[in-house]
């Protein structure tokens, strides 16, 4: 074979090779959710521009919300979010409240809520908002189990999501896991808050979170503590006793009472 | 009419004439319903169509007779379509609606130019006026039997026995005086049609011809620098049925492009499609609403393109799935916890939305309103509370029943009772924890010593209902 051949075919062999990584992990790019053993199993964080799935038994729908904000707040802080449910989840499990999401350190300014009427116009609809590149994330909630989301539906959501940069992540309440082309599938449990004294604050959200599912690396499960001040997921506290927050404008307590000694 | 039949004959007297007859009872719904068909067809000819109850249409055709060929014309064209149809007919044309409702009574086809009108309307009998029963047998009493026997009397005299409405009424029988009609729908600021000579009835026809027609509309509508923010395509159809099918958007439309899509995907989504039957012969496209579109220049921040995306995409699926399941949400002024959030229709206050100012969060402390909200609380069974404004120690919801591990509480809501609807308990909120971790916003429907006192134990009218989950 002539030197020039070997060079075409080299050539090509190169060509295809991209073609054939485009689009794959290793050039995904990541957002660190925070808690350190689950961004190692996620090579560096959650993938923007997949399909992130969420599982949950029916009665842990308000647990798997909050994990869902909480991805939302990690990937995207100040774009906006479509967030699409069915009727029914709304009368299962209460609506998705503006103030609790205040609450948990996200802006309720962002969020645009659409109220599909079945499955398939939230499927739809989430399709539509996936293709829209100037929204961050587009949330799909569907409670019970949807036949429509099967392969297919989850590999056109992972086009749309891959050619327009938005991430989808899938909220399924009391449904089954079926095969799809999730990036990440996550079953999501509520974790008892810390051991303490009963009066010492308690309530921060704890998800028992099992990653069951990781295309591009080993999977795990984690407790994971949702910090609204500092939007970002934790190792839960080994202190039994929960520290305040120090906030980054007041010097530290014993520094200013041993300026305070000086003083006086 | 042929056999000698007219309104009002007594049955009997009709069977006498034309023993064949067949009867059937009056359906007063389904002939108003026929009258509005047959006003939407008319809207071909004039936007502004009238009804007369029980029987009639008023039609303004200032300035569209042109476009039929003149008055002549299109008298013709819409009797003779409406006659085939099957309608018994009588048209005229006339400067006020009165006296050309008055000419169809005699005969069919009229038209009476300017100044004319009281030598034509003379003649025929005052019962073609339309007035009062009791006013058309007042009138025949009197020896008056036609109109031009009752515009012979000076004016005073007719006033002064059959009431100024009468009066009001003959001299617009006589052509006098302006009466304008009240049309069924208001006017849209701009219209553009395709009428097709052959019937059109595929999807991709019809796909095309919206988007013609979409261009001209924006042509039309870019000169006046103006956008569509409500939009109408009407679609008539051969046999005569006509179908409307509107779109809104949240800020003003000026291109022709997004007016297409915004069709499709309404058209996409209907719930009884389109249905061409033997084909559309005319397609219209009306810009019901309009504002002014600032033409302002865009910055190199990528944000302002963000927002118009948006604005698009909301656009899209609100024509799909209707305005109001896209909402955002607005905080309300208020402690109640389920009035707190307004959800709006993302259409018109996706702006306000975005400048909202919400309450801010308490730094280092959990939270302390819930992810999700019932619309409406659950109710709980509690057995019992330790103390009486205590938290329960297990409660049983949907059928299971939970243990409580930790409590935080209460936080006392008072009901707003300072406006007419705001009355009711006071509510006393528990954050709790069971067993299995789950974080739930409980709440006591009203308090212990307000209660009287029912004999021992817990006051029945005290109620639990879980209204939130935390996360």
């Amino acid at each position: 074979m002539s030197g020039a051949c070997t060079n075409t075919l080299a050539n090509l062999r190169g060509r295809i090779a991209r073609i054939e990584a485009h689009g794959d992990a290793h050039d995904l790019t990541r957002v660190a959710l925070g808690h350190a053993a689950a961004d190692a199993a996620l090579c560096g964080g959650l993938a923007v521009a997949a399909v992130h799935e969420v599982f949950a038994e029916g009665r842990q729908s308000a647990t798997a919300t909050g994990f869902v904000a909480g991805l939302a707040g990690r990937l995207t802080p100040r774009r906006p979010l479509v967030w699409v449910r069915q009727d029914f989840s709304e009368i299962e499990s209460g609506a998705l409240s503006m103030r609790g999401l205040c609450e948990l350190g996200l802006d309720p300014r962002l969020v645009v809520t659409v109220r599909a009427t079945d499955t398939d116009a939230a499927l739809r609809t989430a399709a539509d908002a996936l293709a829209c590149d100037a929204l961050g994330v587009v949330v799909l909630e569907v409670w019970g189990p949807a036949r429509q989301l099967d392969l297919v539906a989850s590999r056109k959501l992972t086009l749309a999501a891959q050619a327009s940069g938005v991430t989808a992540l899938l909220l399924r309440v009391g449904a089954e896991p079926l095969p799809s082309t999730a990036e990440t599938r996550w079953i999501v449990r509520a974790a008892h808050s810390p051991p303490s004294a009963p009066w010492h604050a308690w309530g921060a959200p704890m998800f028992d979170a099992q990653l069951v599912r990781n295309r591009h690396g080993p999977v795990g499960r984690w407790i994971m503590e949702w910090k609204s001040d500092e939007c970002f997921f934790t190792e839960p506290a080994t202190h039994p006793q929960p520290v305040a927050a120090t906030p980054a404008h007041r010097p530290h307590q014993a520094a200013a009472i041993g300026q305070q000694r000086r003083a006086s | 009419m042929r056999a000698g039949l007219s309104i009002g004959l007594p049955l009997a007297n009709a069977r006498a004439i034309c023993p064949e007859l067949t009867v059937f009872d009056a359906d007063a719904a389904a002939d108003r319903k026929t009258l509005g068909d047959i006003a939407d067809w008319c809207d071909r000819f004039t936007p502004l169509v009238a009804l007369d109850p029980p029987h009639g249409l008023f039609l303004d055709i200032t300035g569209c007779a042109h476009l039929f060929g003149g008055e002549r014309a299109l008298l013709q064209a819409a009797s003779g379509a409406l006659a085939r149809q099957g309608f018994a007919v009588s048209a005229a044309i006339a400067r006020t609606p009165v006296c050309a409702r008055t000419l169809t009574r005699q005969a069919s086809g009229i038209i009476i130019a300017d100044g004319e009108e009281a030598a034509a309307v003379g003649p025929l009998p005052v019962s073609a006026l339309g007035a009062d029963e009791a006013i058309t047998g007042g009138l025949r009493r009197a020896g008056l039997k036609t109109i031009g026997d009752v515009a012979a009397r000076g004016r005073h005299e007719i006033t002064a026995r059959f009431g100024a409405g009468f009066t009001c009424l003959l001299e617009q029988a006589l052509g006098q005086g302006d009466a304008p009609i009240s049309p069924r729908k208001p006017l849209p600021d701009y219209i553009v049609e395709k009428r097709f000579p052959e019937p059109v009835a595929t999807e991709a026809v019809i796909a095309l011809n919206l988007s013609a027609l979409s261009a001209m509309l924006v042509t039309a509508m870019d000169r006046q620098g103006k956008g569509a923010r409500r939009l109408e395509a009407s679609f008539f159809r051969t046999d005569g049925a006509v179908r409307t099918i509107s779109v809104e958007t949240g800020r003003p439309v000026t291109r022709a492009e997004v007016i297409g899509r915004l069709f499709r995907e309404r058209l996409d989504a209907l719930n009884d499609p389109l249905d061409p039957g033997f084909g559309f012969d005319l397609v219209r496209l009306s810009a019901s609403r309009t504002e002014i579109v600032v033409q302002q220049q865009r910055d190199l921040d990528s944000n302002v393109h963000d927002n118009d995306a948006l604005a698009a995409l909301i656009d899209r699926i609100a024509a799909r799935i209707g305005g109001r399941r896209v909402v955002v949400h607005l905080p309300e002024d208020t402690h109640i916890p389920e009035r707190a959030v307004l959800a709006a229709p993302a259409q018109h206050h996706l702006a306000a939305a975005a400048q909202a100012a919400w309450p801010a969060r308490v730094e280092s402390e959990p939270p302390l309103r819930p992810l999700r909200l019932f619309d409406r609380p659950e109710p709980i069974k509690v057995p019992f509370a330790t103390v009486p404004d205590g938290p329960p120690h297990q409660f049983t919801w949907r059928r299971v029943t939970h243990a409580v591990v930790r409590v935080e509480g209460p936080e006392r809501i008072a009901m707003e009772w300072w406006k007419s609807d705001g009355a009711g308990p006071t509510r006393d909120y528990f954050r709790i924890e069971d067993e299995a971790g789950l974080r739930f916003w409980i709440f006591r429907d009203g308090l212990y010593e307000s209660e009287p006192a029912e004999g021992a134990g817990q006051p029945s009218s005290i109620r639990w209902f879980v209204h939130g989950l935390f996360a």
